[in-house]
């Protein structure tokens, strides 16, 4: 039984026909890869899943439950996490001030008022934050101001900030964007140490092939707002019809 | 101390040694001398010191931390003004039913522009807390002039039967807690020193401590921590499981009590209220305090709260005839041209002063004058480090 799945679908904006009866079924467990050429959807069809935008039509349903209608605090809530292409973060604040307040939305849901309780005897919370930070390998930069880090960095912490919440679906809207390839390197390790370790559940928007390729267990082929085939990456690579709407201009 | 840092007790002890001692602190000149204007240690002041003190502490927990600017604190600090005179009228004369209604009533309405407000934010969240706030103005000038007293607001007369413990004598009843009247005065002379402990200022004072206290724990609670996210990325909150707006809502009414707060023991030490407590500049007045003093620290808008009353109550005292009087060692000519360009800076134009130190501080010192102590601190520690050789290697505090 699918973790996520996606039926039938239908966005449309004005004259444009953003997402055409979209089927997807996200297994758990797996790395499932969406891609595609510019403008066939992808975008669309994430931020219908974390609640910005509510289909005209279809249904999705995740975990037994269904997301539409929900807003992205809810839909965070109910174990879908998100990591943005450009790394959002609180640019402000500290590296731990940052991992802790997921920590907190996790522990204490969408709203507590705990204005008295001081931050330094919440030791759970700090002890989950601090093993978290060790584990992305960022833990002597625990006091470092957000904003004063590399891009890498900046999305090493925006990924151990949605995994300390322990998602069951972790989304990712072209991770690598943008990145120098040593970079780029770095996070195709860090979530594959991810994926295996955790075993988290994860769905990826991707332009690079070479991360598609290295880090997806099935991937689906999105075009002109549909999905053209879905299928796994030694047969993806082969098919005639992506090599057509897609791969043709790619290098893989 | 009271599970805060030893850092935080620190500053704590500091302040609460001001707050004690500010009658001597404030009152370093002799009387008669010729320097006995410069002190601000005379009860009335001092009151409005800690007053806009707790005023300020109530913004900045607002603006300090959320970054959302309200142009329209003033209204909840009038609210509870009215609150408390009404409760002084009606209920008893002591003070402290006034004040706990001033911060209820307060708390109610700030909850209800906060509401609103909140559905935007940036410029025109501003602009709606400054539409709520001249609106109160306007309809506490006018038309709930039964409720308000209009024009000429709101003071105790004889005609007023509290429930409780009213004069029977048909004299004017004072405010007071249980029995000691806020002007209680106990006045001590040492030399030509005069320094004068006041109930009203003392009661004030421990109102503000404990407003200060709570602010430094809210700084350093998972809940200060969520309201500056919400000043970092709103967006990220969102995707965090987390309800940005409701934090915010809950900053603005918690601020909006500490308003309230103020606007009671304002109507405790002074019982009368007029609707010009409400008017536009009100509000822009503790925005200066919080932003001359440094928004988001905690001792900034104390800090400028008093900065402002010393200028306003102080300097704005000085007139011609005391400037003649300090340059008259200058030759005439001279001495009439220095008084020719001083006179702006002072006496009615201290506005002019203070708009010129506010203009400098914003360029310069974004972090307030707070900000101004910390390099003047960081210069000297540097100075101090150089000269012992180890003391490069201790790591800064």
């Amino acid at each position: 039984m699918a973790l996520l799945s996606v039926k039938g679908v239908n966005k449309r904006f004005g004259g444009l026909q953003a997402l055409g009866d979209v089927n997807l079924d996200v297994a758990e467990n797996t790395c499932h890869a969406i891609i595609g050429p510019n403008g066939a959807g992808k975008s669309t069809l994430l931020n219908v899943l974390v609640g910005k935008l509510i289909p005209d039509s279809g249904s999705v349903v995740f975990d037994g439950q269904s997301v539409l209608g929900r807003k992205p605090h809810e839909i965070n809530q109910m174990g879908i996490s998100r990591v943005f292409q450009t790394p959002e973060i609180f640019a402000d604040l500290s590296v731990m001030e940052n991992m802790l307040i997921p920590c907190f939305a996790k522990r204490d849901g969408a709203f507590r008022m705990h204005a008295i309780e001081s931050v330094r005897h919440e030791s759970d919370m700090i002890e989950k934050a601090e093993a978290m930070l060790d584990e992305v390998k960022m833990l002597d930069k625990r006091e470092m101001t957000a904003s004063s880090m590399s891009r890498g960095d900046k999305r090493r912490l925006e990924m151990a900030m949605c995994l300390v919440q322990e998602p069951r679906l972790l989304l990712l809207d072209e991770p690598t964007a943008g990145m120098a390839r040593a970079d780029t390197e770095n996070t195709i390790e860090l979530l594959k140490t991810i994926r295996k370790e955790r075993g988290v559940t994860m769905a990826i928007i991707e332009h690079d092939m070479n991360v598609v390729f290295s880090l997806a267990e099935r991937i689906t082929v999105l075009a002109q707002g549909t999905p053209l085939v879905e299928d796994t990456p030694d047969n993806i690579k082969g098919h005639p019809k992506v090599r057509e709407a897609y791969l043709g201009e790619a290098q893989v | 101390m009271l599970g805060l840092t030893k850092q935080d007790s620190k500053l704590m002890l500091i302040v609460i040694g001001l707050v004690v001692f500010a009658p001597f602190i404030l009152n370093p000149f002799p009387e008669g001398s010729a320097m006995a204007q410069f002190n601000a240690g005379y009860p009335d002041l001092m009151q409005r010191f800690v007053i806009f003190g707790i005023f300020a502490i109530g913004f900045n927990l607002l603006f300090g931390l959320t970054g959302y600017l309200s142009f329209g604190h003033a209204a909840f600090l009038g609210v509870g003004s009215y609150a408390a005179i009404w409760s002084l009228k009606l209920i008893t004369l002591n003070v402290l039913p006034g004040i706990v209604f001033a911060i209820i009533v307060a708390g109610a309405f700030s909850f209800v522009v906060g509401y609103v407000s909140l559905r935007r934010s940036g410029i025109y969240f501003s602009i709606l807390t400054l539409a709520f706030a001249q609106m109160s103005y306007a309809l506490a000038y006018s038309v709930l002039t039964p409720i308000t007293g209009g024009e000429t607001g709101l003071q105790i007369k004889n005609t007023d039967n509290p429930l409780i413990g009213g004069p029977t004598d048909g004299s004017i009843g004072r405010a007071n807690l249980f029995g000691a009247e806020m002007g209680n005065s106990f006045e001590l002379n040492i030399g030509s020193w005069l320094f004068t402990f006041n109930l009203g200022y003392y009661i004030a004072a421990a109102f503000m401590l404990v407003a200060f206290y709570l602010s430094i724990r809210i700084f350093r609670s998972p809940f200060g921590i969520m309201l500056r996210a919400v000043k970092s990325n709103q967006q990220r909150m969102n995707y965090t499981g987390l309800t940005p707006k409701r934090y915010t809502l809950s900053a603005f009414v918690i601020s909006g009590m500490f308003a309230g707060l103020a606007g009671g023991l304002m109507v405790a030490m002074d019982t009368q209220v007029g609707p010009e407590r409400m008017f536009w500049t009100a509000s822009g007045e503790v925005v200066i305090m919080t932003i001359l003093g440094g928004a988001g620290t905690l001792l900034g808008p104390v800090l400028g709260a008093g900065f402002i009353k010393y200028m306003e109550n102080i300097v704005s005292k000085i007139n011609k005839d005391i400037l003649h009087e300090w340059f008259a060692f200058m030759p005439d000519g001279l001495e009439d041209a220095m008084v020719a360009f001083v006179y702006p800076f002072i006496g009615k134009g201290w506005h002019l002063t203070l708009g010129i130190m506010f203009m400098l501080v914003v360029i310069f010192l974004p972090g307030g004058l707070v900000e101004g102590g910390q390099r003047i601190a960081a210069k000297f520690r540097r100075t101090k480090n150089a000269e012992t050789p180890d003391g490069a290697s201790k790591p800064a505090e």
